[in-house]
């Protein structure tokens, strides 16, 4: 059977024949991920096995990234349950502190994942390593827990959604615009218990942050992972991270899918996915009249220094609009420091926006930018449920960097090219 | 195994936020998030949930987060089962990890509403309305799924494994 990016990956760490979507098979994983939220759970389950070690303490990582630095006391004793864990099992990948940053801009940075791998996460958003071209995908923290411990867990074969974009972007609209356009398209449930895999010149021209941005929000489609071909630019990433050894990974041609979307790109607007659902997803001229309290940009979606440089493009020499906080949070101390060689900490801050640290923070409503009754925020995050950043009663508005820094000028809704 | 139970009916795309929101998340104690399941859908909603009630919903039930709490949560509140149009991913195999079973009825499904006293038969794949009269047939769990909810969900799973290998 010709073969997908999902069916290829996935049958070369089984040691179970594949042949065919649907199948149950036990797949050897490559990296398993938990953090502070979900990581205690996993501690609870492991210690419920009677497990006395990893498969392999090396391949485990904990990130401590989501109400770090801890919001309160109970949030504290579970990032200490974590430390604690970590240390007794001989795990050295545990970030929390100054060498902790957001989990999925992290990883990649540090070299961790890349193509070919499998790597399982107690996090919904670990899809996002599929811009690296690896199969990579949201779990729970028992699942999780299991795959520390035995090196393998079980996947169906998913069947898969083959998205060919082509043309080229206009000015001020980038990878964000693509995968929220998608998702206003097949719909939240859209992908469910499918894989994503993307195609067409203009995937092929995105840089690597741009696909790992798309492939973050597969889950908001209800996919399983959402894939990118490994090519020359994936490699020059994975290199430049410190990894060697990595291969190009390419579907087979002729390989089958369950439906085609294909999406024209060079006719697309700034896209904004309104509440509270991530697929009710307009042009930015249909709704630029919403008036915002608060800008949020970062995040495991857009807090890469791609998305730090369009936003601080726009904010340079123009001013926060009073009464609106505007937050900017460097997905990685790395980033952070990159940043402010570049300068461009010193832009936000000229321009009144609040620089914080690396988190998950706001993202969730976990702190550092809570809504209140009646606030609206848009976020270059990926989700935008009802509450999800605060009171019942906010609503969150998604957009790329260079939309949340031209809107964070006006405080309204705002197309980069009207200002 | 039959479940008996009023039924609480929620809409499509139900999310893990909605289920138990994030300020929720720094306790993994079942019976505290089952206290607030739904409250990011409502204020107060479990209180009129009695332990042994069944939940029904729409599509994509449990879309979002991995947030094992979520299931748990639902165990917490004492909802033995669900029944929906479908599941998200994530939350369909964390349930079965937690041994919540749940029951996938399709699209085109005619759900049991609110308020409805309906029984379960899960070995059947039958589901009778006791108000109604009205039958719904399901298909059975999968065998390996339910080999999981046999063993107490995946820890008892893994844990039999363990053995296993050491013995």
């Amino acid at each position: 059977m010709r073969q997908t990016l999902a069916m290829k990956i996935l049958a070369a760490h089984s040691r179970e024949p594949v042949t065919g979507t649907g199948q149950l098979v036990p797949c050897r994983v490559s990296l398993v991920l938990a953090n502070d939220i979900t990581a205690p759970l996993s501690i609870a389950s492991i210690e419920k096995m009677g497990a006395t070690k990893m498969f392999d303490a090396d391949k485990v990582v904990l990130v401590c990234d989501h109400f770090t630095p801890n919001k309160d006391v109970k949030s504290a004793e579970q990032v200490k349950t974590v430390r604690e864990f970590a240390r007794k099992f001989g795990i050295e990948n545990y970030f929390e502190g100054g060498t902790c940053g957001v989990e999925h801009a992290l990883l990649p940075e540090l070299g961790m994942v890349g193509p070919g791998d499998v790597v399982v996460g107690a996090d919904s958003h670990t899809c996002t390593y599929g811009g690296l071209g690896a199969f990579a995908t949201g779990l729970g923290s028992t699942d999780v827990a299991a795959a520390m411990v035995l090196g393998e867990t079980w996947f169906k074969i998913p069947e898969t959604i083959l998205v060919r974009i082509d043309g080229n972007l206009r000015q001020f609209v980038g990878a964000k615009d693509l995968i929220l356009n998608l998702i206003g398209r097949v719909g939240v449930a859209g992908a469910l218990y499918k894989a994503l895999e993307f195609t067409g010149e203009t995937v092929a021209a995105l840089d690597v942050e741009g696909r790992m941005t798309m492939a973050n929000m597969a889950i908001e489609a209800g996919g399983k992972a959402g894939l990118f071909p490994a090519d020359a630019k994936t490699l020059d990433y994975c290199r430049a991270a410190g990894r060697t050894g990595d291969q190009e990974i390419h579907p087979d041609p002729d390989a089958e899918y369950v439906q085609t979307v294909v999406i024209d790109a060079s006719t697309l607007e700034p896209q904004i996915a309104c509440p509270h659902l991530p697929d009710n997803v307009r042009a930015v001229s249909e709704v630029s009249d919403v008036t915002l309290d608060q800008v949020v940009i970062g995040s495991c979606t857009n807090g890469r220094i791609s998305d730090l440089r369009e936003a601080a493009a726009i904010l340079k020499g123009r001013r926060v609009t009073k009464g609106l906080r505007c937050i900017v949070l460097p997905a990685t101390p790395r980033i952070y420091r990159q940043a402010l060689a570049e300068g461009l900490i010193e832009i936000f801050m000229e321009a009144e926006a609040i620089v914080g640290p690396p988190t998950c923070g706001p993202c969730l409503g976990g702190h550092m930018g809570i809504l209140a009754g009646g606030e609206r925020c848009l976020a270059t995050t990926n989700r935008n449920f009802r509450g999800r950043m605060g009171s019942l009663d906010s609503e969150v508005y998604l957009a790329g960097p260079a939309v949340a820094a031209a809107s964070a000028v006006t405080g309204t809704i705002t197309d980069p090219v009207r200002l | 195994m039959k479940y008996t139970g009023t039924v609480h009916a929620v809409g499509d795309h139900i999310d893990t936020d909605a289920i138990i929101p994030a300020k929720y998340l720094v306790t993994p104690d079942p019976e505290i998030l089952g206290r607030n399941l739904f409250d990011g859908l409502e204020a107060g909603w479990v209180s009129r949930v009695t332990p042994g009630d069944i939940l029904v919903a729409g599509a994509n039930f449990g879309c979002g987060s991995s947030r094992e709490h979520a299931p748990l949560a639902i165990l917490g509140a004492g909802i033995p089962v669900v029944l929906a149009r479908s599941f998200a991913r994530i939350f369909y195999r964390n349930a079965f990890n937690m041994g919540l079973p749940l029951i996938e009825l399709g699209e085109d499904a005619t759900l049991p509403g609110d308020g409805d006293r309906i029984e379960v038969d899960m070995a059947r794949g039958r589901i009778r309305n006791l108000i109604s009269g009205r039958e719904l047939s399901f298909s059975p769990v999968p065998a390996f799924m339910q080999s999981i909810l046999d063993q107490g969900g995946l820890v008892g799973h893994v844990r039999s494994r363990l053995q296993g290998v050491h013995s």
